[in-house]
């Protein structure tokens, strides 16, 4: 697939985001006043600068209110509507605590699994795809969830939680990419075209030489090396190194940053990947 | 209707406000279209469900016909060229200073020597118009495209038996249940091949697909016959062999309706030999089989003896059919004889044999329905033998391809399956023997018209084209020794003669819609060379060129004068029976465009340009006494002129009352006739004279009666063609016109009255140990030459091409995806990028034909993959074949047309390292005279 | 609405022969010149004179070569449209409810004033048959030609896909899969018309026809009728014996004379 910049920075931030949300419904970190109205921005922030990124991917966004009313079969719809009833719920949540002192623990608590919700159903929307292979398994939206989970701890500073948060996620993206490989759908342009028995089968000229919608964002190639490239990154920098930070430095802020920093950018890395590396079945109409 | 849950939207909105009728030219197959009207402006374009033609479907090129509407490709006014020639910058100028121009160079040379214009049209469907121009104007030197593009498949058929595939005729698609197809990609008969083979899949009739590559309708065939190119000539032969041999000939047939039992001289002291005996009247003589004596071949209630011996002083003489049998017996012949050199085994050869045996003898197909022949005879059913052919160029683009053509023709005779149910039918006005055609003209008089038609048949030397001295009297050179039937002239080589003033030097050359300065030529990056070429004084070596195209083509930047033209909705034109009809084999049918929208430029429709300058120069026919323009414009010629009295350019809805039908009076009325009937016009054939053409009596009269001959002219088909052998008499040294001695032995050989088969002229004069490979083009199916690529929606479909190679050549050299070749031939060599098929014949190459563009044309960005990945193999073959030991340069054509051997051409190839940024030769670009197209299409009207 | 109707009352699609097809792209472009004209906005082109040009097909037509073992590779031409499938995961996938399956004849069509763009419809599809369109930003896709199908401004016999209508092989049909007995499910029965990617579970209404076996000629030689050149000679002479029909009407006398007789050598 078309590793589009909006909609990995829509999962990235939205993932993070919807994560710190996780945690702070539960009162993690235990702070309120301006401490809280921080955590609360850097939330709000990432969750919306991330739906808004997505935003971009619409070809028609006019047409963006209808996106909710399809919630009794649609992820995509479920995802908005959660999303928008996570950041809704907590905003009491947060007025109380940065303006009134006021903890409303139960709206909290309701915040924080609509917040895991939100990350489930926008993991399911990928994961429902059946054409897509890399992502159509049970591990992809455990993977989200560990991700927002590791990302949450990480910015609601639970450092050891982080920490060990960042390694689980680290194996699970280790399993899910080894697990993908095994996957791959394209190729098989005997079984796509129903020609298969006949004999192997070939691409002989595409239907057009001009580009097309399809080609561009479902047949996107990347070469091994960058792959391999990528995924060290990522798994240096989603887990190994923050991990290293937050379990064996002292606690600082420094070192929080430093980690947060590193592992959005493996997250980012993971990303692009999840994106770039998922092969479309499509493909295999056009030899790919 | 909707629910509630879903949405309503109107599934019953209006089509268009109006639909106007009229014919397709994304192509010259002329399919009838119902063009939807919305505002004024034209919105959809559909298939006429009444067109005899298309029956309603249209190809991918006529259903985007809209986007060449609107391409912005168009011209817009008449063009004076202010830069040199080539670079594209021109001005724009008013109609009266452009035929003001046209007038002033031409109307000296009329009265001086009409010979020094040469004026060739190309993809043009007015032929016989256009060359009643030329002959009024006087000079010899007119033809249109045909001697490049199949004349090898037009003139055999017209020598053999009245008339050849394609416009002439077509498989009776409602009944062959074996259908055997040579050398096609496409053809003109677009759409009723397509129609055709979709009906034969109906039925599950077999398709067996002669072609070295497999796309196409070869992709559909049940059986793929992956021939070696050039040597189709040697494969039918062998299936002749096999069919002779066996026995497996319609006899019948043979004796009614052919020349198959026709004596022939074999007094080997004789002038005449290997002419017919002929009696007191003149007439070929045949042994009666019941009386066994000589007979008038054509003499009512006799079998003529093919078997018969006519012995006579010593000296025995045999029938053609025993001739056949001589040669095509020998084991020359033998399916093990041709396999190595075809490519083709011998068991396959051998199986196809069989199967059309079978099939035409075992599946014979009975029709209830009486007829009478032309001796008079009744016979009460029409026997069918369900096997037929098609070809095209495949065949006929060799140095080879006339003999080729013939045998093929011969085989489908031997079978009996011409004009026959289930067989091959011919379309009205064919059938039509050599001599019921004119004879080439080429007199000229200063100041007054040809001494006749231009092109023809000739029947023997004596209708050669040469002056005393026996120089060529045509710029082309038809009609000589080098070709001696070149019944369509040579237009691939007017330019390098002409260049070369060899026979003589010309002044203006006049071209319309031929893209010579790029795809239609020969050796292209030569032809541009030629047409810049300037004189020691400085002047162009051709002096003057007019050229009128509709789009900003290639060869826009080569001449001195455009006219532009209208595009194919916006004129009137005529599709004539005089000229290249749209006839069926169960009707005569002609057609008309008509201006279903008005120009919205400067733009003329040619032939109305044609008239005006024809007037302006006071040609015969074109003014009337007076000295006015006799005709306003070409809907006004269409409609008064008569060739003939009661014969006109459209035969439908003649004489006052409209009721002419073929004959009768001009109509005032008629182009609202032709409206009002769908822009078309079909007489029926009636049902006795749907088979059996040339000896069907009820066909001969029914045909007198619409005007298509003017006497019935029944004739027997010639498996022996007579005027051939007059030809190589001549070259063996009888007759006062003989071939120079640098061609004799090669009339000799090639004139063969009888087809043989000889190796294409490249492969005798290049080292094809060096050159191992054949490199071929293919016509896709959704492009027009080089039309197509101004439209947006069919460059998307192709936009650049690729040299496809086997699998053999493909791993050999180690090519990848991506990869580009340097290809070579003995003229010159081009860098292109390559793709594997595997299903090619394993010494072939080929690619897509005039997908590579110069850039700068056709309003296209200069970064079009057109111009930068896509290419054209024309820059590998020249008109002229490399020096023989002699130092002669021949001709790349065939010996016996003229016909330019496109397919002839022998290549090497290497992996091009590294990898070039463009496909070379890359020619720099020529300034667009109509600006760029919008950055946007998104048209709804 | 995204839910799929849990049946429908017809099943309206196309049965693409490939046994026919012979790749000519009538019916892309006849898809594209009705449908920029009619359902939804037009089908754009972005660039289409240009070194990039792109725009929006329904319907697409691809080449495969087949290599069967000890055979000649085979070119199959090989059209792609939506194939309206019962279990459209493209409906259910989308959050506005623009995409949706009639439940009156089962046709799958985007309602473009609803639809966002979003594309996931389109990475729903295993068929590659929806396009974004570039312009405007709406997901296009295969209408089966539903405002030509019931449109009473057209003739009763055009009322059929503008593809099918201008295929010239042949090679589309057009009708109710839903019905046994209809001239596509006989078709489709009678040939092994088969479905795409079956394992996608997507249950496609449109149905393809496989090639016919191809290459299988083995027919016995002929035999000769004799191996030398009199022997054919003597065949020949037996053989125009048997044609049938002339003995009786021998010339005579007079028509002879009438015409010409035996010749005198000119
Ligand atoms: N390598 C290779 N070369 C070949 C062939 C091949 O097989 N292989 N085939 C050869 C054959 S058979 C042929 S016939 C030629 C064809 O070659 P051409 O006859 O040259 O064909 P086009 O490229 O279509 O060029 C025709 C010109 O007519 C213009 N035109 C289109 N419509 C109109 C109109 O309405 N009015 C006017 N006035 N002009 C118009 C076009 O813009 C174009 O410039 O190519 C030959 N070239
Ligand atoms: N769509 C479309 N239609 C066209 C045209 C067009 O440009 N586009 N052009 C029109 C014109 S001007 C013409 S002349 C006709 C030509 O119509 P076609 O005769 O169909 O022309 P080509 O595309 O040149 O196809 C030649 C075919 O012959 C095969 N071939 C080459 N050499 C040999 C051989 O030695 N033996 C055999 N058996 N096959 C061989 C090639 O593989 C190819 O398939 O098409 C007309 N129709
Ligand atoms: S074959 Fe196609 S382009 Fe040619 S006239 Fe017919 S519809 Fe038009
Ligand atoms: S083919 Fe694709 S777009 Fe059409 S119904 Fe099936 S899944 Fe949807
Ligand atoms: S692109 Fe349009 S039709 Fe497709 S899922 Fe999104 S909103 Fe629905
Ligand atoms: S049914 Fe209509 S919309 Fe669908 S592919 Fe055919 S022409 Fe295009
Ligand atoms: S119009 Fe018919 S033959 Fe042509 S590509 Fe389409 S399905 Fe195939
Ligand atoms: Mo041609």
């Amino acid at each position: 697939m078309h590793p589009a910049p909006s909609v990995i920075i829509f999962t990235t931030l939205s993932g993070l985001g919807f994560g710190l949300f996780a945690f702070l419904g539960l009162g993690l970190p235990d702070v309120s006043g301006w401490v809280a109205f921080v955590f609360f921005a850097m939330a709000y922030a990432l969750s919306c600068t991330g739906l808004l990124a997505s935003t971009f991917h619409l070809g028609n966004p006019r047409n963006a209110i209808y996106a909710f009313s399809q919630w009794r079969s649609s992820w995509l719809s479920r995802e908005g509507i959660m999303a928008v009833a996570t950041l809704l719920t907590f905003a009491p949540v947060a007025i109380g605590r940065v303006f009134l002192d006021m903890e409303l623990a139960l709206l909290g608590a309701i915040g924080s699994v609509f917040a895991v919700l939100t990350v489930f159903t926008t993991s399911m929307i990928y994961t429902q795809l059946k054409t897509i292979a890399r992502w159509h398994m049970p591990l992809t939206p455990v993977l989200f969830l560990l991700y927002a989970g590791a990302g949450g701890a990480l910015l609601a500073g639970q450092a050891s939680l982080a920490g060990v948060l960042t390694l689980i996620v680290t194996g699970a993206q280790l399993l899910a990419w080894k697990q993908g490989d095994g996957r791959s759908t394209t190729g098989d342009l005997g079984a796509a075209t129903g020609l298969g028995e006949i004999g192997q089968v070939r691409l002989l000229e595409s239907a057009h030489t001009a580009r097309n919608y399809i080609l561009d964002e479902m047949a996107f190639q990347v070469g091994r090396k960058h792959v391999q490239k990528l995924r060290m990154i990522a798994t240096l920098c989603v887990g190994a190194l923050p991990a290293l930070l937050l379990l064996a430095l002292p606690a600082g802020h420094l070192t929080a940053l430093i980690a947060v920093v590193l592992h959005v950018i493996g997250v980012a890395a993971s990303r692009w990947l999840f994106f770039a590396q998922a092969e479309h079945v499509v493909a295999s109409y056009y030899g790919r | 209707m909707s629910k509630a849950s879903q949405f309503y939207f109107d599934t019953s909105p209006p089509v268009s406000d109006e639909v106007r009728k009229t014919t397709c030219y994304m192509c010259a197959c002329r399919c009838g279209i119902n063009v939807h009207m919305k505002d004024g402006q034209v919105a959809y374009i559909e298939g006429n469900r009444d067109h005899p033609v298309n029956k309603g479907v249209l190809c991918g090129k006529g259903s985007s016909g809209i986007m060449q509407h609107y391409a912005p490709s168009r011209l817009r006014a008449p063009l004076k060229r202010v830069g040199p020639r080539g670079s594209g910058e021109f001005e724009e100028i008013s109609w009266d200073e452009a035929l003001d121009i046209a007038a002033g160079w031409l109307e000296p040379l009329r009265k001086t020597d009409p010979s020094k214009l040469a004026f060739f049209t190309g993809r043009d469907q007015s032929q016989s118009f256009t060359s009643w121009f030329a002959q009024a104007y006087g000079t010899p030197n007119y033809a249109a495209h045909g001697g490049f593009c199949s004349v090898n498949m037009a003139a055999a058929g017209i020598y053999t038996m009245g008339g050849a595939f394609w416009e002439f005729g077509q498989p009776d698609w409602d009944r062959t249940k074996l259908f055997m197809l040579f050398g096609v990609a496409e053809d003109h008969d677009s759409n009723p091949i397509k129609i055709g083979l979709g009906k034969l899949k109906e039925r599950g009739a077999k398709v067996i697909g002669v072609n070295p590559i497999r796309s196409g309708y070869n992709a559909i065939a049940d059986e793929w016959v992956g021939i070696t190119p050039g040597t189709d000539g040697l494969f039918i032969l062998a299936l002749v062999h096999e069919l002779m041999a066996a026995g497996k000939v319609d006899l019948n047939y043979l004796c009614r309706y052919t020349n198959a039992g026709f004596i022939v001289n074999e007094d080997p002291n004789s002038p005449e030999r290997g002419l017919f005996l002929r009696g007191k009247s003149g007439k070929p003589q045949v042994l009666a089989r019941e009386t066994g004596i000589l007979m008038d071949y054509d003499c009512p209630a006799i079998t003529p003896d093919l078997a018969g011996q006519f012995v006579e002083e010593g000296v025995t003489h045999r029938t053609v059919f025993q001739l056949m049998a001589d040669r095509y017996l020998s084991p020359d012949y033998a399916p093990e004889a041709v396999e190595a050199r075809t490519g083709v085994p011998a068991t396959r050869i051998k199986s196809i044999a069989a199967e059309l045996a079978r099939v035409a003898f075992e599946e014979e197909i009975v029709i209830d329905q009486p007829w009478t022949d032309w001796k008079g005879e009744r016979h009460d059913k029409m026997i069918g033998r369900p096997v037929s052919f098609h070809s095209m160029r495949g065949i006929s683009a060799h140095s080879n391809g006339f003999q080729t053509c013939r045998a093929l023709h011969v085989l489908q005779i031997l079978l009996g399956s011409v004009e026959v149910p289930g067989g091959f039918r011919f379309k009205p006005p064919y059938p039509k023997p050599p001599e019921a055609h004119p004879r080439p003209h080429a007199g000229v008089t200063p100041g007054q018209p040809l001494d006749g038609p231009h092109l023809g048949y000739p029947l023997g030397p004596e209708h050669l084209l040469l002056d005393d001295e026996g120089r060529a009297k045509r710029i082309d050179k038809a009609f000589t020794w080098e070709n001696p039937m070149s019944a369509h002239g040579l237009m691939h080589m007017v330019i390098s003669n002409a260049h070369a003033g060899d026979p003589y030097k010309i002044d203006t050359l006049f071209m319309y819609m031929a893209n010579m300065a790029w795809n239609s030529t020969m050796n292209t990056s030569e032809v541009m060379r030629m047409l810049t070429d300037k004189g020691e004084d400085g002047e162009y070596v051709i002096p003057r060129i007019i050229y009128s195209d509709a789009y900003s083509s290639e060869m826009v930047a080569y001449a001195d004068l455009i006219l532009p033209d209208t595009t194919y909705l916006e004129r009137h034109d005529c599709i004539s029976l005089l000229d290249r009809p749209i006839c069926e084999a169960d009707g005569a049918a002609d057609a008309i465009r008509w201006p279903v929208v008005e120009p919205d430029r400067d733009v003329r429709g040619f032939q109305t340009v044609l008239l005006q300058l024809g007037a302006k120069l006071g040609l015969p026919g074109f003014v009337c006494d007076e000295g006015w323009p006799k005709y306003e414009d070409y809907a006004d010629y269409i409609v008064n002129h008569e060739r003939r009295p009661g014969v006109g350019p459209l035969a439908g809805f003649r004489g006052e009352d409209g009721t002419g039908d073929g004959r009768g009076d001009p109509n005032p009325a008629q182009i609202d006739r032709y409206i009002e009937n769908g822009g078309f016009w079909v007489s029926h054939v009636p049902d006795e004279a749907t088979f059996y053409k040339p000896w069907n009596k009820g066909y001969q009269e029914w045909a007198v009666a619409r005007g298509l001959f003017d006497a019935e002219a029944p004739y027997v088909f010639n498996l022996y063609v007579e005027p051939m052998r007059k030809f190589q008499l001549a070259a063996e040294g009888h007759g006062a016109v003989q071939p120079p001695e640098h061609l004799r032995e090669r009339v000799r050989r090639t004139m063969d009255p009888l087809p043989i088969w000889y190796e294409p002229f490249e492969d005798g004069n290049i080292d094809t140990d060096e050159f191992p490979i054949h490199a071929l083009t293919q016509r896709p199916m959704h492009m027009y030459h080089s039309w197509g690529t101004q439209n947006a929606w069919l460059r998307q479909i192709t936009g650049k091409n690729s040299l496809y190679l086997p699998t053999k050549l493909w791993d050999a050299h180690g090519f990848e995806e991506g990869d580009y070749a340097v290809v070579t031939s003995a003229h010159g060599s081009i860098t292109v990028p390559v793709a594997h098929q595997a299903g090619l014949n394993e010494n072939t190459v080929w690619t897509w034909n005039a997908i590579g563009k110069r850039k700068g044309a056709w309003a296209l960005d200069e970064g079009a993959s057109e111009a930068g990945e896509g290419f054209l193999l024309n820059h590998l073959i020249h008109e002229l074949q490399p020096p023989k030991g002699d130092g002669l340069r021949w001709a790349n054509s065939d010996p016996v047309t003229g016909q330019a051997a496109w397919f002839d051409l022998r290549v090497k190839i290497e992996k091009a390292v590294p990898k070039p940024a463009e496909s070379q030769p890359a020619h720099p670009p020529i300034k667009s005279p109509v600006g760029k197209g919008p950055a946007k299409v998104a048209r709804k009207i | 609405m995204t839910c799929l109707p849990s049946s429908t009352q017809k099943k309206l699609g196309l049965v693409i022969d490939l046994d026919t097809c012979v790749g000519c792209h009538g019916c892309v472009t006849a898809c594209k010149g009705w449908n920029t004209q009619n359902y939804g906005v037009p089908l754009s082109d972005i660039d289409p004179y240009g070194a990039d040009p792109q725009g929006t097909f329904l319907n697409r037509v691809f080449s495969y070569e087949v290599q069967p073992e000890g055979k000649s590779a085979q070119t199959v031409h090989f059209p792609k449209s939506c194939l309206h499938c019962e279990d459209a995961p493209c409906v259910t996938v989308c959050p506005t409810g623009a995409s949706y399956k009639r439940e009156e004849d089962g046709i799958v069509l985007v309602n473009e004033d609803r639809c966002i763009g979003c594309g996931l419809c389109a990475w729903s599809c295993a068929y590659g048959a929806r396009e974004l369109d570039r312009d405007a930003g709406v997901m296009k896709k295969c209408t089966l030609c539903v405002d030509r199908i019931y449109n009473e401004n057209l003739p009763e016999e055009d009322r059929v896909p503008a593809c099918v209508r201008t295929c010239p092989s042949g090679a589309r049909h057009f009708g109710n899969l839903g019905d046994p007995n209809s001239d596509v499910s006989k078709l489709v029965a009678d040939r092994g018309g088969f479905d795409l990617m079956p394992e996608q579970g997507t249950r496609p209404v449109n149905k393809y026809l496989p090639p016919r076996p191809k290459d299988e000629m083995d027919v016995p030689a002929l035999k000769p009728v004799a191996t030398e050149a009199s022997g054919f000679l003597g065949w020949l002479d037996k053989a125009l014996g048997r044609i049938p029909g002339k003995g009786d009407r021998l010339p005579t006398k007079e028509t002879v004379q009438e015409t010409v007789q035996e010749s005198e050598k000119v």
